[in-house]
């Protein structure tokens, strides 16, 4: 592109079909309305495709005269791109520091920080304020969640040799069953969450996606470890499926995290551990392993945004306890946990067939139910409830650990 | 009273964009309605006969709008147009490596046209021949490319039809208004390079406003002032303006549609009062 005199734009042969609004846009935008541009340039359609350019973008021409040398005509700026932009708005800042605490409906799935054209659609969003979502180590958990993804098929070693009594393995079938139940709901619930929160928390939204994502491999791997002998899947009881579907029902985000997250995956992380420290087969101890690695995080993250809110809303501890009570008398008339999972659990923590080892299974059963408890009074204190408030909550827990 | 306002469903945006506007109208005092119709030509019939006291009319509905009105003992006037409505053009294109240098070259050849409705790509292009002596049907032939008939060129259809059936080798020549050569270059339907312009019109107007004169005259002020004063800053009527294609609503004028009368009195489209004349015309 040649230099032009001022205020003169030559575009050589390139013409308008071939990107030619490009370089004149950008001319006129260091121009005021009012003001002019000459366009130079060999295309034979120059001036028949200008014409119609500015028309459409709200731009006049002036037809050049012959003492206009080189220009073929003149385009008076007009200012429907300045209009357009006049109340355009930020949409906070690209990093988390940048987060406001409550972005505009209208900023809908606009990147966070970009600039932002006034009106258009408000999508249904209806999780809007950074305190019913946000959690300062948000950010690092997801980088760390995405860092720690594995694949099913390689980090498990499925071809290790390994024989059970036929019992023992239907046992491990049963906890396989229960478990993929309890993963299909810990997917199910991030993923409602994920679709109303508003897009600019992104990183609340990509850590459930990958919380999502985890699950879907954990429903894999049990999947693939109760199908490895050949059986026939465990049992899924009535009670089981009932104390998962009033986590389904729990509409308010804190509340949903605090039930499924805090409480529920935390006992699962004493569960896992079980498994890991008591199952009767490598894979299965490789597959608990692995699925309590992802679970920690997603109770990390649950802890940790509950005690940002709490710094903020004295009230939030009420409305915690009250989903615990609630969810309890749902709850109070079943009969809890599916007794062929306790007594799988039992079995597998015998590893064999005979009264001393069922005795001994039994004993490391009740101990983990005993932990279980410890762990979420632990993280209840953790959350500002006294210590008796604490014991109280979590004896009201669901007997079905989930 | 409520301002009654007819406009042609040419596409479903047509709903969104009228429904927009009156609710907007509607929030600033203004009784306003709209009817929607099928073609322009019962639209105006309608506003003629007092059923519709506007109309938003194709510069060929305009024209008879015109001659009705003035068979008929009545006053229309155009009352605001978009800024894009002014000035328009349209051109002639051949192929680039065709051997055609001008007009006269085209005698005996055959021309892509759109619609026989289409203002833009029809009748003032076929006014545009018979100016350089070619008359359609005599020393030229004209390929039609009838799309959205009744519609008076609203519809690109037609005119992308002929652009591809200039291309294609079917006809020597096409006749489109100058923003669909620019766009069909742009989607590629004419690859750069592919063709030229052989010929352009004189400048000519588009759609605008039509009032008839027994309006209710308050109202129709007042719909003038509110169309006139929707800013393209505001982002409530932006989307809306973005679908009709303008920037900003401008006064009307009637200086702009010579080449459009000329042309219908060449093709007998119309006649003096205003009847539908044009053969093989069935909106």
């Amino acid at each position: 592109m040649r230099a032009a005199g001022p205020g003169v734009l030559d575009l050589e042969t390139l013409g308008f079909e071939r990107g030619a609004h490009l370089l004149v846009r950008q001319a006129l935008r260091n121009l005021r309305p009012g003001d002019e541009l000459g366009v130079e340039g060999g295309d034979p359609a120059l001036v028949v495709h200008l014409e119609a350019w500015c028309r459409q973008n709200g731009h006049g021409v002036r037809q050049a005269v012959d003492t206009d040398l080189g220009v073929r005509a003149w385009v008076i700026r007009g200012r429907a791109d300045l209009d357009r932009w006049a109340d355009a708005q930020r949409a906070g800042g690209p990093d988390p520091s940048g987060i406001v605490r409550e972005p505009a409906p209208d900023w809908g799935l606009a990147a966070r920080g970009a600039l932002i054209e006034s009106g258009g659609p408000t999508p249904p969003f209806d999780i809007t304020h950074r305190d019913l979502v946000w959690a300062e180590i948000a950010p690092s958990l997801y980088a760390h969640a995405a860092s720690a993804q594995w694949n099913p098929d390689t980090a498990v070693e499925w071809d290790t040799q390994f024989t059970l009594p036929a019992e023992v393995e239907r046992a491990v079938v049963q906890v396989m069953t229960y478990l993929i139940e309890n993963e299909q709901a810990a997917l199910v619930i991030p993923a409602r969450l994920l679709g109303r929160i508003h897009p600019h928390f992104r990183e609340v939204l990509q850590l459930l996606a990958v919380q999502a994502a985890d699950e879907a491999r954990h429903m894999e791997v049990f999947t693939r470890r109760a199908l490895l002998r050949g059986g026939e899947m465990g049992t899924s009881s009535v009670s089981g499926r009932e104390s998962l579907a009033t986590l389904l029902t729990e509409a308010e985000f804190s509340l949903a995290s605090f039930l499924l997250s805090v409480l529920g995956e935390g006992s699962f992380l004493n569960l896992l551990e079980f498994l890991d420290k008591h199952a009767p087969d490598p894979v299965t101890r490789q597959v608990t392993r692995l699925a309590r690695r992802d679970e920690a995080r997603h109770v990390a993250f649950g802890v940790a945004h509950l005690q940002h809110q709490a710094e903020t809303d004295p009230a939030l501890r009420g409305r915690l306890r009250a989903a615990v009570e609630r969810r309890y008398a749902a709850l109070v008339d079943t009969s809890g946990l599916n007794q062929d999972v306790f007594d799988s659990l039992v079995i597998m923590a015998a590893g064999e067939w005979t009264p001393q080892a069922i005795a001994c299974g039994y004993d490391k059963v009740q101990k983990l139910q005993s932990e279980m408890d410890d762990g979420r009074q632990r993280r209840l204190v953790h959350l500002g409830f006294p210590a008796d408030e604490a014991a109280e909550l979590s004896s009201l827990h669901t007997r079905n650990f989930m | 009273m409520t301002l009654l306002m007819g406009a042609v469903a040419y596409d479903p945006k047509v709903v969104a964009i009228w429904s927009g506007f009156r609710s907007w109208l509607q929030a600033r005092g203004l009784p306003f309605d709209f009817i929607l119709y099928s073609h322009y030509e019962r639209q105006v019939e309608d506003l003629i006969q007092g059923r519709i006291h506007a109309a938003w009319n194709s510069p060929l509905a305009w024209v008879r709008a015109q001659r009705l009105a003035q068979a008929n003992g009545r006053q229309v006037k155009p009352l605001v147009m978009r800024d894009t409505d002014r000035d328009l053009k349209s051109v002639i294109l051949v192929r680039n490596e065709s051997k055609y240098e001008k007009l006269s070259n085209l005698e005996e050849q055959t021309i892509g046209v759109g619609a026989i409705d289409s203002p833009q790509a029809t009748l003032i292009p076929c006014s545009l021949l018979r100016a350089a002596g070619l008359v359609p049907g005599e020393n030229v032939t004209i390929r039609r490319f009838d799309v959205g008939v009744g519609l008076h060129g609203d519809h690109i259809g037609g005119e992308r039809d002929a652009a591809r059936a200039l291309l294609a080798g079917d006809v020597e020549a096409a006749a489109v208004i100058d923003m669909n050569h620019l766009l069909f270059g742009q989607e590629g339907t004419l690859p750069a390079g592919s063709t030229r312009v052989l010929a352009q019109t004189s400048t000519y107007d588009h759609c605008n406003m039509t009032v008839v004169d027994e309006a209710p005259e308050e109202l129709v002020r007042r719909f003038r002032e509110l169309l006139l004063s929707m800013s393209y800053a505001d982002p409530e009527v932006r989307p809306l303006l973005d679908l009709e294609g303008l920037s900003m609503w401008r006064e009307g004028r009637s200086t702009g549609y010579g080449p459009l009368e000329t042309a219908v009195d060449e093709e007998c489209f119309y006649d003096a009062r205003g009847h539908v004349t044009a053969q093989e015309y069935r909106p």
